[in-house]
């Protein structure tokens, strides 16, 4: 353990104890109300985002021309613009589902290649260690030694900003983490008496990587996946929010955000309506992330 | 104690890439930096000159050396927009990073340790489920949010706290507290989250072992057996996570400086890239990167201090 930098979120299998399987059968009935909420939060993100272009909203970037009595309308139980309108009339509604839209491709972007590269280089330091292993532990360190807003910012400074760019960054963010938890779970699976079987049988290190480790390393790397979604989510949100984030006119939560900020006082909801939906899709996918690890045994090193 | 000097030489490593990084990743950045000092119409001299000046003729390894060779003498060159050292202009600005991230660690610290070990005790209790829920929100509102909320309750709607500014701590301290209390707030709201629920669940395999249970036993009172003998074993993954929590509270608090207009380091660095002002880029990632590889050695030493176990440890991997 010393040897290694402790990122943020570390997950290892381990054998459980009796004491553990108590205590996860007594999670399970915990918070399901939460869970719950979480995954139907989840599910509606995901419709209303795939669905954008086929539901009935107003385009994120259309302003009204009936003049200044459309500006900041309050949001109140109506079908004209439920969650009312910002600063220039444009509609709240479609610019929260457009901007969650963004957010949650960009994430679940970044996320899944930085599993792919995490996964091939954690589980081939865990397997080989040596040489290759310092190399990696090295640069998963060095990545993890820069603050994250403070890297995102600088690397938002070399590149120039758009989608692609974003999710490389992203990618950056995400990747140490995914990578060092591959590496571990590699660590306690190479030792495993199947490996060691296989290997006796005559099975070449590929195959063992492919066949033997690689099943077993990915299910806890998916399950930090949740985890790593949520960080980038708040990541995207605060690169948008001090604005150097996805460029408009496409509308981001974080940008929504800041814009609401100095009519805080008269007009709350344009920080509210992005901010509780921003809040509610992170804590979804916390939750999730958090169940899918307690389900897979998955000991809880950092929070 | 090989184990740990194994670990200082990593990072030692480390901070070596980190100070190479900082170099390389500033130098992709497009646009070449003296024709943004200098405009387009620039002479093809004049962009000469102040690539010499800015050693942009000589080659990478150079330019590393000499610009480590600098920074280790505690110069870190000049930004070229503003002229001033830019070790200075850390140094002018470090005090209101260091007294946020101080202060929101002790916060944080202060409210999770009490809090972490009361649900610990009491698990699966009414307050365990609902310092649970409570902390996985705090956990789950991105930081420019909760500084957001914080604003709208206690500037806007009650109208304790100034809604932003800064006065430095040596004119008028009250003024200054009054300043730094929402940042710090904002700030330590998601470390104190992380260190409770880490705290608990920690707490809550140390209380399942059998000499908690002697001490159960012979009746020895309840806090002490929380405070006195639970505590320090289920503190260690603690240290390290609060260590590296001030690491990036120190170089993490672009948002508030940028939400409460405070003078730190991040309002240097976000200035800074918007004017391509790349010497000063470097010279804050160099020092934040530094400072992190420093509290991780500090992390390492604590850590092996703690738990007597770790001493005996060889390295692995």
């Amino acid at each position: 353990m010393v040897d290694q930098m402790v990122p943020p979120v570390e997950v290892e299998l381990v054998e459980p104890t009796r004491a553990a399987r108590n205590r996860r059968r007594q999670r399970r009935g915990r918070g399901r109300f939460a869970f719950g909420f979480a995954t139907g939060w989840l599910g509606l993100c995901i419709f209303v985002s795939v669905f954008a272009d086929l539901l009935p909203l107003k385009h994120y970037a259309e302003t009204p021309d009936k003049g200044v009595s459309q500006f900041r309308r309050k949001p109140g139980f109506r079908l004209d613009e439920p969650l009312g309108t910002d600063s220039v009339g444009r509609s709240e509604l479609s610019r929260v589902i457009y901007g969650l839209r963004v957010s949650l491709l960009l994430a679940l972007g970044a996320v899944t290649l930085a599993m792919v590269l995490g996964v091939a280089f954690g589980v081939t330091a865990g397997y080989l260690r040596g040489w290759f292993g310092r190399i990696f532990d090295l640069v998963t360190d060095t990545l993890l030694a820069f603050p994250p807003l403070m890297f995102l910012l600088a690397l938002s400074a070399a590149l120039r900003p758009g989608f692609r760019t974003l999710t490389i960054s992203l990618i950056f963010l995400a990747f140490p983490t995914q990578a060092k938890v591959a590496r571990a779970n590699t660590l306690t699976f190479a030792s495993r008496e199947f490996v060691l079987a296989a290997r006796a049988m005559g099975a070449k290190s590929r195959r063992i990587i492919v066949r033997e480790i690689m099943p077993n390393v990915a299910l806890p790397v998916m399950s930090v996946s949740f985890l790593a979604m949520a960080g980038l989510i708040v990541a995207e949100g605060s690169l948008s929010f001090l604005g150097v984030g996805i460029p408009g006119p496409t509308p981001a939560l974080g940008a929504m955000v800041a814009d609401g900020r100095p009519n805080l006082a008269t007009s709350p909801h344009l920080v509210f309506v992005p901010g509780i939906v921003l809040l509610l899709t992170v804590f979804s996918l916390n939750t999730v992330g958090d169940r899918a690890r307690a389900v897979l045994g998955l000991r809880e090193l950092a929070a | 104690m090989r184990a740990i000097g194994q670990r200082m030489l990593h990072l030692v490593a480390v901070l070596f890439l980190v100070s190479v990084s900082a170099l390389i990743l500033v130098d992709l950045a497009p646009g070449d930096p003296a024709l943004e000092v200098l405009g387009p119409e620039a002479s093809d001299e004049q962009i000469a000159s102040i690539h010499r000046e800015l050693g942009l003729d000589k080659p990478l390894p150079t330019r590393y050396v000499e610009w480590v060779g600098d920074a280790l003498h505690g110069d870190l060159g000049r930004s070229f927009r503003t002229k001033l050292p830019v070790a200075h202009e850390i140094r002018s600005r470090i005090p209101v990073n260091l007294e946020l991230s101080a202060l929101a660690l002790i916060l944080a610290l202060l409210v999770a340790i009490p809090l972490g070990a009361y649900a610990a005790h009491v698990r699966e209790g009414r307050f365990d489920r609902a310092s649970s829920g409570v902390t996985s929100l705090m956990l789950s509102s991105p930081p420019f949010l909760t500084a957001t909320l914080l604003v709208f309750i206690l500037s806007v709607k009650l109208k304790l706290l100034p809604v932003a500014g800064w006065t430095p701590m040596t004119e008028d301290l009250h003024q200054n507290l009054r300043h730094v209390a929402l940042p710090v707030f904002a700030m330590a709201m998601l470390e104190l989250a992380q260190f409770a629920r880490l705290l608990r669940s920690d707490m809550v395999d140390t209380l399942d072992q059998d000499y908690i249970l002697a001490a159960r036993a012979i009746g020895l009172p309840r806090r002490q057996i929380l405070f006195r003998y639970a505590f320090r074993p289920s503190s260690i993954s603690l240290v390290t996570v609060a260590g590296i929590a001030l690491g990036r509270l120190i170089g993490g608090t672009v948002i508030m400086e940028q939400i409460f207009a405070l003078p730190g380091l991040g309002r240097l660095v976000l200035t800074a890239i918007s004017g391509k002002d790349i010497i000063v880029v470097q010279g804050v990632v160099l020092f934040v990167g530094t400072v992190y590889v420093a509290l991780n050695m500090i992390i390492t030493v604590v850590y092996a201090w703690l738990d007597p176990r770790i001493r005996a440890l060889t390295a692995h991997g």
